[in-house]
């Protein structure tokens, strides 16, 4: 989704920049699902992505606080640097008025393990030591949501739909 | 565009109050996002800016900004689009439209907003099908398309908007896919920006009646080759085109339609007179 779009970077400054801007993409993508799970009446699935929003928001004033002086205006303006989405926002494709909370949970794993693939990738590349000390901590705390994915995708199975047996499903022929 | 100092503005500032009501999945949303952070970019007040679309998921749009905005009559948003900019040139006209509405319903009305080539940009979310409506095939669809409405496929070849476009004389083409939300709205800056008629196609996939769609994101590729400003040289390329070729694709130089002064114009009064019995 992100990798042949990943905007260069050069400073912690800008790294501080695109972290916060990957959080506060990723809210706004669980707020959208949230208030559309509301609209089609998933009120289970609509809480929790509301969760997962509050989350995302929270992780993104964490890195504004740790930019301190820094801060973090560098973040690609109102379009972002990314062509596509951002690494850690989920894949609105993927969503159906139905879905279970396994498959959002898949949803917001994928995009964890997306995040952490491009703190991994930016690490591994020919940057700054200090930009990449940065972007091995970012990594590490994405390695945890990812491992928290998992330990959520324990307590909800795969279950084929929410609300099975729809008699008007819309996209039924 | 007007020539005021661009205000500093995020995509938020544009959203209303009104939740979208489109199937989740849809890729309306992600021209929504794209179309809010083109406002933002832009730096223009909402109420500089004008949203006009028709009849469809797609043209449920303007409810969704807090622009003004105008729901129109199915496949006339362009005639609506056209009036609003030549009575108020000073206001940033955006239509917004699908497949059915843009190219069936108003197949005529975009052959002559392109001639017109009045300065407005039109986006359409093309997604191969009639959604609102349960499914029907739409100018784009595939002939083999096969639905209960139309068992087997339609038969017929599609429409293709941008050959017809670039032929009908507009003066800015591109096409965007909705999955790539800010290139989608650097597409639309540069749309709005560009004088006269800029068409912008959004391949929009319809999760909900056409789920292969979600296979877009894997087929969607830079075009190949610089924008042009040679219509012959961009008539060749659309008409090879394999239909998710990505970005400008033709940039013209046609000077925008400008309505006859005040002066030019004669007064009603007179025409009354001419009349008379």
């Amino acid at each position: 989704m992100s990798g042949a779009n990943v905007p260069p970077v050069t400073s912690v400054a800008a790294l501080y920049g695109i972290a916060h801007r990957i959080e506060a993409d990723a809210a706004e993508r669980y707020a959208m699902l949230a208030d559309q799970m509301e609209t089609h009446n998933n009120l289970d699935l609509a809480r929790m992505f509301r969760d997962l929003a509050r989350a995302e928001r929270l992780h993104a004033d964490k890195i504004r606080e740790l930019a301190g002086a820094i801060g973090v205006g560098d973040d690609g303006g109102p379009i972002g640097p990314w062509k596509a989405d951002s690494p850690e926002s989920v894949d609105l494709y993927a969503a159906r008025y139905d879905m279970s909370p396994h498959e959002a949970l898949r949803m917001a794993l994928a995009a964890e393990e997306r995040a952490l693939a491009f703190y991994t990738d930016l690490a591994a590349s020919k940057v700054d030591r200090t930009v990449r000390d940065l972007a091995t901590s970012f990594a590490a705390e994405e390695r945890e949501h990812v491992a928290l994915c998992h330990r959520l995708l324990e307590r909800y199975p795969p279950a084929s739909a929410a609300r099975p047996g729809d008699p008007d499903a819309p996209g039924d022929r | 565009m007007n020539a005021a100092e661009p205000l500093k503005c995020r995509p938020s500032d544009y959203k209303s109050e009104v939740k979208p009501i489109w199937c989740p999945g849809c890729g309306d949303y992600h021209v929504l996002m794209a179309l809010t952070r083109a406002m933002a970019a832009l730096g223009l007040p909402p109420e500089r800016i004008a949203v006009v679309s028709g009849i469809g998921c797609s043209s449920r749009i303007p409810a969704y900004t807090n622009c003004y905005g105008f729901h129109g009559v199915h496949g006339r948003s362009l005639a609506v689009a056209t009036g609003l900019k030549i009575a108020r040139p000073d206001i940033t006209v955006i239509c917004a439209s699908g497949d059915g509405d843009g190219y069936s319903i108003g197949g005529n009305h975009f052959l002559h907003a392109c001639r017109r080539n009045v300065d407005l940009a039109y986006i359409v979310m093309d997604n191969h099908i009639y959604g609102m409506t349960k499914g029907q095939p739409s100018p784009t669809t595939e002939p083999d398309f096969d639905t209960a409405l139309a068992p087997g496929g339609t038969g017929l070849r599609p429409f293709n908007p941008l050959v017809v476009a670039l032929a009908s004389g507009a003066n800015f083409v591109a096409r965007a896919y909705s999955g790539n939300p800010n290139e989608t709205a650097e597409l639309i800056v540069d749309a709005i920006k560009h004088p006269g008629f800029s068409f912008v196609e959004i391949l929009s996939p319809c999760v909900t009646y056409r789920p292969d769609q979600r296979s877009w994101k894997d087929r969607v590729h830079p075009a190949p080759v610089t924008p042009t400003d040679d219509p012959a040289r961009a008539a060749r390329r659309l008409m090879t085109d394999d239909g998710f070729n990505l970005g400008v694709l033709y940039r013209g130089h046609r000077a925008p339609y400008t309505p006859p002064t005040a002066a030019a114009m004669v007064a009603p009064e007179s025409l009354e007179e001419e009349f008379e019995v």
